[in-house]
């Protein structure tokens, strides 16, 4: 296996699918400024999404690109975290799986600007610009909902109680994670959990809201062993195009 | 056009011997070119127009969300997706300096809202078709935006200053919208055969949409006169989409498309192309709520604003709780 390659997907995957999901608020979210910034974030993505997934392809060596990769696999290829491919569902549940990513974004990607290899730590040095400002957004949407009335504070709640058990999935190290630690392109992701058990403790605080008492965890995702059903139909209409019309330039 | 069929104030043009001294003094600042600003006098008809004109403008630029968002997430390639996203929020953006605007007037976002929710108030005719193929998003941007810009790069010259100056800002973008749209249509006509088929299949199904556009014919356009002394209306309906024609058909030869129009041909008397006026009885339909599209954009503005109730007031409760600790601190 090509732990790299491998490493890679795995960036590139999660803000993807990320940014698909988010991408699908386009026009109806719950005020114009919040589908202003919706829009943001998903573009935000899909350009990290770019550099990922174009250094993936070169890794590869294989003459895929970019969007060979994002548009020609399948399920089992992708190597996403189970939480961003799961639906939106309502804003509140978009804005908390939002937070609990970047909240492990920050410190990652400050992690990989020390990476020994210089594409990625570039890449993570553009991303962190962006994902920076997007935990300042979604920690601040998350307080607002969670302390806002008794009915978003009980959707706030349930939103939590969903993701919480596929937020574990972002700490569990497998021997990719331990070929790049050795090789010094990233550290381990489950030297993370401090640093967002932190920041996660200090907003889900001060939004009112509680963490779930489960230790469990939901895998799958990032080796892409076992995804949930909901991936194969964001796939489905994501590269309807490139596989009805093959060869074609668009 | 985005505001089709403003009513001015139902009536013909206002004679200078039945104003007011004040809407005298106003009118001749009109005519001497000078921005009316918004704590400047202005007569309730001038400020009621313009609340319909700008209103309607800006529900045209978030309806007009829709169509293309229908598309976001089938986008073929990641520069076609964030090219798109990034033009859909260009649009979001539009709605909101011009919903601003409008509040200059003495109206809320909230009220307009009200309003396009109840079918009060309109928004442009051509987001009520569908979107049907991928190369209808560059049919929307070449014709839709070309269309648009036609008719708001003289609105830059409106006679109300935060119009005129939302204007600008919007102008700039829905020229790049254009070029991204005709853009798409070229890779369309150059790929495939299938693809070259779903461009001319988008042209055939947006020509005569986006002509009517520029709303009815100067001749059946009864609200224009009045708009047009007022500088809130620069140029005619024909005028407008006689201009439209004659910039598109060179882009379509150009394409190697064919326009939908038998009759379509350059007259070297009028210096101008002659071509098949739209289906009035169409418009006429499309405007009053029976197009292809209505009650389903209607409906999805609507589940969008009662879905996210809950979150307006969420974020109202937490402002307040805020300010309340913060008062009990001091």
């Amino acid at each position: 296996m090509n732990h790299l390659f491998e490493f890679l997907l795995r960036q590139g995957d999660n803000v993807l699918v990320l940014g698909h999901r988010t991408s699908e608020w386009c026009g109806v979210a719950p005020a114009l400024e919040e589908d202003i910034a919706l829009a943001n974030t998903a573009l935000d993505l899909i350009g990290q999404t770019q550099l990922w997934l174009g250094y993936a392809a070169e890794v590869e060596g294989a003459g895929r690109s970019a969007n060979d990769l994002a548009y020609q696999r399948d399920v089992y290829d992708f190597r996403n975290l189970l939480m961003l491919e799961v639906p939106n569902d309502d804003f509140g549940r978009t804005l908390m799986r939002q937070f609990l990513f970047d909240a492990f974004q920050v410190p990652w990607l400050t992690a990989l600007l020390q990476s020994d290899d210089q594409q990625v730590a570039d890449i993570a040095a553009k991303s962190l610009k962006e994902a920076l400002y997007h935990l300042d957004r979604s920690s601040e949407t998350v307080i607002m909902l969670g302390d806002g009335t008794e009915h978003s504070n009980a959707r706030m709640q349930a939103a939590l109680n969903y993701l919480f058990p596929y937020a574990g999935e972002m700490f569990a190290d497998d021997a990719t994670d331990i070929a790049m630690d050795d090789s010094g392109v990233a550290p381990l992701p489950s030297a993370m959990r401090a640093a967002w058990t932190q920041t996660v403790e200090k907003v889900l605080g001060e939004a009112c809201l509680t963490l779930p008492d489960t230790a469990f965890a939901h895998s799958g995702g990032r080796t892409g062993f076992r995804h949930t059903e909901h991936l194969g139909h964001m796939l489905a209409t994501m590269q309807t195009l490139q596989r009805s019309y093959p060869g074609a330039t668009w | 056009m985005y505001a089709q069929m403003v009513k001015s104030t139902g009536k013909g043009l206002i004679a200078r011997d039945e104003m007011t001294a004040e809407d005298r003094t106003f009118q001749d600042r009109i005519d001497a070119g000078e921005k009316i600003e918004p704590k400047d006098y202005m007569p309730d008809g001038y400020r009621r127009n313009l609340i319909r004109q700008i209103g309607q403008h800006a529900h045209s630029e978030i309806v007009g969300q829709l169509p293309e968002g229908n598309w976001i997430t089938r986008a073929p390639t990641l520069e076609r997706k964030a090219n798109l996203l990034a033009k859909v929020q260009d649009e979001a953006g539009h709605g909101l300096y011009l919903y601003c605007a409008a509040e200059t007037l003495g109206v809320s976002r909230d009220e307009l809202f009200k309003m396009l929710h109840s079918g009060e108030m309109k928004y442009s005719s051509i987001f009520n078709y569908p979107t049907l193929t991928w190369a209808d998003m560059g049919a929307v941007g070449w014709l839709v935006d070309g269309a648009a810009i036609m008719n708001q790069v003289p609105l830059q010259r409106t006679s109300y200053g935060p119009y005129a100056r939302a204007m600008v800002r919007i102008c700039k973008e829905e020229s790049f919208h254009q070029r991204q749209g005709f853009h798409i249509m070229m890779a369309m006509v150059n790929g495939t055969a299938d693809q070259k088929r779903m461009a001319q299949d988008a042209l055939n199904r947006f020509w005569y949409p986006a002509l009517m556009m520029f709303g009815p014919s100067d001749k059946d356009s009864v609200h224009s006169a009045q708009s047009m002394a007022w500088k809130i209306k620069m140029n005619t309906n024909d005028e407008l989409r006689q201009k439209f024609v004659g910039e598109t058909v060179p882009q379509a030869q150009y394409l190697g498309l064919t326009i939908p129009d038998e009759n379509l041909k350059w007259n070297d008397d009028t210096g101008h192309y002659d071509f098949t006026e739209p289906d009035w009885d169409e418009f006429f339909h499309v405007i009053s709520g029976s197009g292809p599209c209505n009650t389903d954009r209607l409906n999805a503005r609507r589940k969008a604003w009662d879905d996210g109730a809950w979150v307006r007031e969420a974020m109202m409760a937490h402002a307040e709780k805020k300010a309340q600790r913060r008062v009990a601190a001091e």
